[in-house]
């Protein structure tokens, strides 16, 4: 008996390793892929699954595709022509805007670039600058750069606009105006002054209760008919309008999501200091209310940004819109899968950066209650 | 081609709120602003769409550059705006768009109730077949039997199934919710024959594996004349818009391409070419044009069939026969009326 097991005094045991079969690569795979008979049959189910679907599509994608060329006899058809996707380049990328003017929108994309850079790195002194440039001056440089029509700038009218470039006005106007006019219509629906009240409920839940693509219709077929003759809209201001007011009404709502988590200890302790209404919501409610739903405002984001395609109902051609015009082509006739694939792609990246970003927000500004 | 009756009656119901129709002076106004602003497809293959430089192309299109070397003496002064089916009516009687040229088809309802004038047929387009070269069918007569790709829930469906009840023939539909779909079940052989207009049809044709591996039957089997369209109210700009196609037709017909207009123009005896290109008379003046109005449309667009040839015809990857789009004269329907 003595033999069988050495007795340690208590705390004086040495560490041994744990059993071989619980650590490593052989302990994690039968964890977690072969820990009971169902999991077995789970785990060879999901290999034959992932056999039989990726490896067509990375012969497609990749291995049989079609790189360099100028026609589409240079591809072989046997998997994606990417050759489609590079002759239609700068029509995905910027619709029909002149060759000699693309500066301008690059231009425009790279002071954008340099700001959100300079805005998202943490140690950037001047943040407050850098933010009032963006929302303010922005606007007005990339108005002119866009449009033209002023110092020396030749006019570039609105139907020649398209591809990503399109797709990012939209997206972007959209986002910036609805959170700011979703602010004020939650404030508003909260409010207890029943004439502002009544006001903006009618206007979320009209707004909230119609699809996106009736307001687009109508901004584009029935609103010309109301207005008097000669008077005419641009078609892209119209619907950039609808954009933008329908995606505040959802705004609103998420807003007020917010409003309402915060407890009425916070608003009461804000007036005991003697702080007005605005002040109160400035500085105590929406800070807290704003941060609490960060997910809810990029999922509208999100959502937004890949509403934009509706627009091709109304003959703008966004990044999605663009591919498939370039698919009717007589020359490219039957490449419309590629078109999708690499829309489908760069939708993607955006939305998943600024799904990312949203994340490390969060976490950012996470304090602990 | 197809439109649903609500959107129609929707458009017509909109027209009733509009106090009059964009009135007179359609040409005053485009000879201020210096170009015609023309409302196309947004994407029908030969039709009008755009090339990788963003240079809009297609017969429907050369209509356009037709009125606008017409009226303002260069084929280039054109605008493209890009129209959704739904809003392309709205666009022209707002005066959004001052010719309409989108594939777009001649009913009643369209003519009348919706305000619209039609000014000719610059195509005939019609519901046909395709089958595989190897069955050796020559006609859509020797179907009877045959299994046929559709769409479903449209009128090519219901075309088809009166032509084959009205020839007594017996055919089994395979039908499909989408256009796509239903190229794939023809291109995987799970039916004989693909049935949708024949413009289409031919662009689809290049979606196939194969395509040379197939044939369009010659039999059209319903009507779908597609034009351009102007608001109604402004005769001028419709007689304008009318006599650019048919000063098209008309040089085809008496042999005056782009490539001779200049030829025949200086040395040609037939007083039917100097009326047209302008040497004798005045027509312009009636049409409240200059002299030279169909010289610049020949000249600078060309032709009906030169047109036809370069966007559709034969040689392009569209491919279409001249078929019942020919001259009269070689057994078509495409008819001017005389120029003088």
């Amino acid at each position: 008996m003595a033999d069988m097991q050495q007795a340690y005094e208590p705390g004086t045991h040495p560490d041994l390793p744990p059993p071989r079969s619980t650590v490593g690569v052989v302990g994690w795979l039968r964890q977690n892929l072969f820990s009971s008979p169902f999991n077995w049959a789970m785990t060879f189910f999901s290999i034959y699954v992932v056999y039989i679907i990726v490896p067509p599509i990375l012969s497609w994608t990749l291995i049989d595709a079609d790189w360099v060329g100028k026609t589409r006899d240079d591809c072989s058809r046997v998997g994606a022509c990417w050759v489609f996707i590079g002759v239609w380049f700068k029509q995905l990328m910027y619709g029909r805007y002149p060759d000699t003017e693309l500066w301008r929108i690059n231009l425009a994309y790279v002071i954008l670039g340099v700001s959100l850079t300079a805005l998202l790195v943490p140690r950037f002194p001047w943040k407050h600058w850098v933010g009032v440039f963006l929302l303010f001056v922005f606007p007005i440089i990339a108005f002119y750069l866009f449009v033209g029509d002023a110092f020396g700038l030749p006019l570039v009218e609105t139907p020649l606009w398209g591809g990503l470039f399109l797709t990012l006005v939209i997206a972007i106007v959209g986002i910036v105006a609805s959170l700011p006019i979703g602010i004020v219509l939650a404030l508003g629906r909260r409010s207890s002054m029943p004439v502002v009240r009544a006001i903006c409920v009618c206007f979320i839940e009209l707004w909230r209760g119609v699809p996106l693509i009736t307001v687009l219709f109508m901004s584009s077929v029935m609103f010309p008919l109301f207005m008097p003759e000669g008077v005419n809209f641009d078609k892209l201001v119209r619907a950039l309008v609808g954009v933008m007011l329908f995606s505040s009404a959802y705004m609103a709502e998420v807003v007020r999501g917010g409003l309402q988590a915060i407890p009425k200890g916070q608003y009461e302790g804000a007036q005991a200091l003697g702080l007005s209404y605005w002040k109160m919501m400035a500085l105590i409610i929406m800070p807290q209310a704003l941060k609490l739903v960060i997910p809810g405002i990029v999922n509208t984001f999100i959502g937004l940004f890949k509403d934009t395609t509706l627009v091709l109902i109304i003959g703008l051609f966004d990044f999605l819109g663009m591919a498939q015009l370039s698919a009717t082509n007589q020359n490219w006739l039957g490449f419309a899968v590629e078109g999708y694939v690499f829309v489908a792609f760069g939708f993607w990246i955006f939305c998943f950066s600024m799904s990312r970003y949203s994340q490390h927000l969060e976490k950012k500004l996470h304090t602990g209650h | 081609m197809k439109n649903s009756v609500s959107v129609i009656a929707l458009a017509a119901a909109a027209v009733m709120f509009v106090a009059a129709p964009a009135g007179a002076g359609t040409l005053e106004e485009v000879q201020k602003k210096g170009f015609v602003q023309c409302g196309v497809s947004q994407g029908v293959p030969g039709f009008s769409n755009p090339d990788e430089k963003g240079n809009w192309t297609g017969i429907d299109v050369d209509v356009c550059r037709a009125v606008a070397a017409a009226v303002l003496g260069d084929a280039g002064k054109v605008k493209f705006t890009p129209l959704s089916a739904k809003e392309r009516f709205t666009a022209l009687q707002s005066g959004e768009i001052d010719v309409l040229s989108r594939n777009t088809t001649w009913t009643l309802v369209r003519d009348t109730a919706l305000g619209l004038n039609f000014a000719g047929v610059n195509y005939y387009d019609g519901q046909g077949f395709m089958v595989r070269k190897d069955l050796g069918i020559k006609s859509a007569m020797e179907l009877a039997g045959a299994s046929v790709c559709v769409n479903i829930g449209t009128t090519t469906e219901l075309n088809m199934a009166d032509f084959f009840r009205g020839n007594s023939m017996d055919y089994k539909p395979v039908v499909f919710e989408k256009a796509d779909e239903v190229v794939a079940a023809y291109d995987s052989g799970r039916c004989d024959v693909y049935t949708t207009d024949q413009s289409a049809l031919a662009a689809q044709r290049i979606k196939l594996k194969d395509p040379k591996a197939h044939v369009v039957l010659p039999e059209v089997i319903s009507k779908e004349p597609l034009g351009p369209v102007v608001r109604h109210g402004d005769d001028q700009w419709l007689d304008i818009v009318k006599w650019s196609l048919y000063a098209m037709l008309e040089a085809e017909e008496y042999g005056v391409s782009s490539k001779n207009v200049d030829k025949v123009k200086s040395g040609s005896k037939n007083p039917i070419h100097k009326r047209l290109l302008g040497v004798e008379g005045d027509l312009g003046k009636n049409l409240g044009l200059g002299k030279e109005w169909a010289y610049n449309i020949v000249k600078q667009v060309g032709n009906y069939g030169e047109s036809f040839d370069r966007n559709v015809g034969p040689s392009t990857a569209v491919g279409l026969p001249r078929g019942v789009n020919a001259q009269w004269k070689d057994g078509g329907l495409q008819y001017a009326m005389p120029v003088r």
